[in-house]
């Protein structure tokens, strides 16, 4: 490659385009900042588009400084990436999709294209061809860092999300004295049974806890995965010197428990929360007796 | 034999008697030596003194393996042929979930949440089937 053999020369398209990237930068600015990308999120001022227009065209010319115009994980782009980020929120937080906003941003081509030609008027054609082919592929690569960094935004926030799903959905409710409970809701995957597993034993520490309710009423299925999650966590308060009774169990999830051939023959199981909380009771010696003259019982 | 008692006494366990109940308390590392000391420092003070029951209190143990699990396992199995009862206390949720998915869900074993709550099950007269084995003597 001829390019290659002449790398750190003047003439290589490269660095022609850097050159032309530093000489233009004020023009090149100015025409971004009329295009709907810049002109949409830099709403105070003008002048600041024309300023984030300069820093994206300082960290292009960098990149193409130092040979690297196909590499996104080129040095120069660091700088631009926090205001690339920036940019990509606010046109989504606009209603734009993905795709519309990397339209946007290929749209930032033209007007330096046409610059570019301008500037080399002169120059053989080959030489454009050249010239121009090297600053698409700059501006294509400018595209992907800022759709990778608008990916990796989006792939924080579920990230987040996830993580506060997992509190939301496992709260450890006090019963009684010595009485926690935790309701399951929704699909039990590894994860979640793992953190339900800690707070709960977590919680059976913290408030001194002899029994430990397990309600499954909002788990729509239960297959031996969770099965075997239910057991473990039973088999763990157990250790820690907590009883543990798993309650809610559905017919229907009775019957696949059945089916599956699952022994769930350690676990203390009551149909509903109220007869689990029943249980516990009658054993911490805190018997419920209806004032009713009568009935008077426990259940 | 007599290096050993010559050697200062670390990583002795100390087992402390508190009326018909002995107290094992656990720190940190258990090791080999260490264990099997404890093991037989406990079977010979339960054959001398007789005692109805021994609290095993590991809240200070935080790192957990398949050793101290099947220590703790052959200490219960030891003392219930001498016609005592072992209760763990406080074990740690970590510790807990450890073993667990280790395998050792320790079946024979009792537990309790604090050494409090083990003396508590101790002091409770024996419900078991084995109940009829329990060694009547005076101490």
């Amino acid at each position: 490659m001829p390019e290659h053999e002449a790398a750190g020369s003047p003439g290589t398209p490269t660095h022609a385009v850097r050159d032309f990237l530093r000489r233009r930068r004020e023009q090149i600015a100015q025409r971004w900042a009329d295009e709907p990308l810049f002109r949409t999120v830099f709403t105070v001022s003008r002048d600041e588009a024309v300023e984030a227009g300069k820093v994206v065209v300082d960290a292009l010319a960098q990149v193409a400084d130092a040979q690297r115009v196909e590499d996104p994980d080129a040095a120069g782009f660091t700088g631009v990436r926090e205001q690339l980020a920036r940019m990509g929120a606010a046109r989504s937080r606009a209603g734009l999709s993905t795709t519309q906003v990397s339209s946007e941003l290929a749209a930032l081509l033209p007007p330096v294209d046409n610059l570019l030609v301008a500037d080399l008027e002169g120059e053989t054609p080959e030489r454009l061809r050249e010239c121009t082919t090297t600053l698409s592929v700059l501006l294509g690569t400018l595209r992907l860092v800022a759709m990778q960094t608008a990916l990796s935004e989006v792939q924080a926030l579920i990230d987040r999300q996830r993580l506060q799903l997992l509190e939301v959905a496992t709260p450890v409710i006090k019963l009684w004295d010595g009485i926690v409970a935790v309701p399951l809701i929704g699909t039990l995957d590894s994860a979640r049974s793992q953190g339900v597993m800690e707070t709960l034993l977590n919680a059976v520490v913290d408030q001194h806890a002899r029994f430990a309710i397990l309600d499954i009423t909002g788990v729509p299925t239960v297959d031996s995965l969770v099965a075997q999650h239910l057991m473990k966590t039973v088999a763990a308060a157990r250790l820690m010197g907590a009883e543990c009774v798993v309650s809610g169990i559905r017919p229907a999830i009775a019957q696949t428990i059945v089916h599956l051939g699952l022994d769930l023959g350690t676990v203390k199981t009551r149909a509903s929360l109220a007869d689990a909380l029943g249980y516990c009771l009658h054993e911490l010696g805190a018997n419920i007796v209806n004032v009713t003259p009568d009935g008077a019982g426990h259940r | 034999m007599s290096e050993e008692f010559s050697r200062p006494v670390a990583g002795h366990v100390p087992v402390l008697r508190l009326g018909d109940v002995l107290l094992v308390t656990l720190q940190g590392d258990l090791h080999d030596s260490t264990a099997h000391r404890l093991q037989q420092d406990l079977s010979e003070t339960i054959a001398r003194s007789g005692v109805g029951g021994v609290v095993i209190d590991i809240s200070g143990v935080e790192i957990v393996d398949s050793f101290l699990g099947r220590v703790l396992a052959e200490i219960a199995a030891q003392t219930e042929l001498l016609a005592a009862r072992t209760v763990v206390a406080g074990m740690r949720p970590a510790v807990a979930i450890t073993l667990v998915e280790l395998g050792l869900t320790l079946p024979g074993l009792r537990t309790a949440l604090t050494t409090e709550a083990a003396m508590e099950l101790l002091a409770q007269p024996v419900v078991s089937s084995r109940s009829g084995g329990r060694r009547e003597e005076s101490p």
